[in-house]
């Protein structure tokens, strides 16, 4: 795939539940239970059991291996967790990725991420470097 | 509060993490990615993040009100099945803002003498 400056990417929407929260607590170890408790979640002031912000960079981490062609190619990944993704029990929830392409130089692809989930951004600041 | 001193500080980590083809998969299929040759580029918050939790700890700051407020990773190579690590943290800053005290933490991750990712955990703590 060749990419130019200001290219806009094919989106990608993911699906979170409160199975993946849990698939996902066990695969990184964090067990905190405001991801996966929703009486515990609440009683710290929550709406509801959110997401691990690291889940939602993952995805979006997915989301620019496959832009990028494989996890091996991505150079550099940052994001600022602005707003969190509340997931309901027996719900799943929407979580559109998009990306734009900022530069192209040297051999590597900078991109600006997009994350929105029930219309809000829940990503700030996103951005990748990747492998051209 | 954390102690003013341990800015700037580097601590080495006591303990390597071994990469284990098990925990790539774990993780690759937690998230839907389908190769798991070698490790997602979000892979080494597990082994940072609990190196700079267990540093933040030691240095008095109260986890249970820790927010992640950013994440950046500078990957040179991914991680793959066999990597031993060493993760060598620095509390960069450490400010306060509106009553919370905000804390950036890097975490380098050594497999022997090559760096193969340096990363930056922005950690708020709520007042």
């Amino acid at each position: 795939m060749t990419f130019e400056v200001g290219q806009e990417l094919a989106p990608h929407t993911f699906l979170i539940n409160r199975a993946k929260l849990i698939a996902y607590a066990n695969a990184s170890g964090d067990q905190n239970p405001i991801h996966q408790d929703e009486a515990f979640a609440k009683s710290v002031g929550l709406e509801n059991v959110i997401a691990h912000g690291m889940f939602t960079m993952a995805l979006a981490g997915r989301y620019v291996s496959e832009l990028a062609g494989g996890s091996e190619k991505v150079r550099d990944f940052s994001a600022r967790f602005t707003k969190p993704v509340v997931v309901p029990a027996d719900l799943d929830v929407e979580l559109i990725l998009s990306a734009k392409v900022s530069a192209v130089d040297d051999g590597l692809v900078k991109i600006d991420l997009t994350a929105i989930c029930a219309e809000t951004k829940v990503l700030g600041m996103a951005k990748a470097t990747f492998l051209a | 509060m954390l102690n003013p001193d341990v800015v700037g500080r580097t601590y080495k980590g006591a303990n390597s993490f071994t990469v284990t083809q098990e925990s790539i998969t774990q993780f690759a299929l937690a998230i839907g990615e389908p190769n798991i040759s070698v490790a997602p580029p979000t892979f080494s918050i597990s082994i940072s993040l609990a190196e700079s939790q267990s540093l933040l700890q030691e240095s008095g700051l109260d986890w249970t009100r820790v927010v992640h407020g950013d994440q950046r990773f500078e990957i040179h190579r991914p991680l793959v099945a066999g990597d031993s690590i060493l993760c060598s943290s620095t509390i960069e800053t450490a400010r306060v803002v509106a009553g919370n005290e905000i804390v950036t933490v890097r975490s380098d991750l050594f497999a022997g003498e090559e760096l193969v990712i340096s990363s930056w955990s922005t950690l708020v703590v709520r007042a």
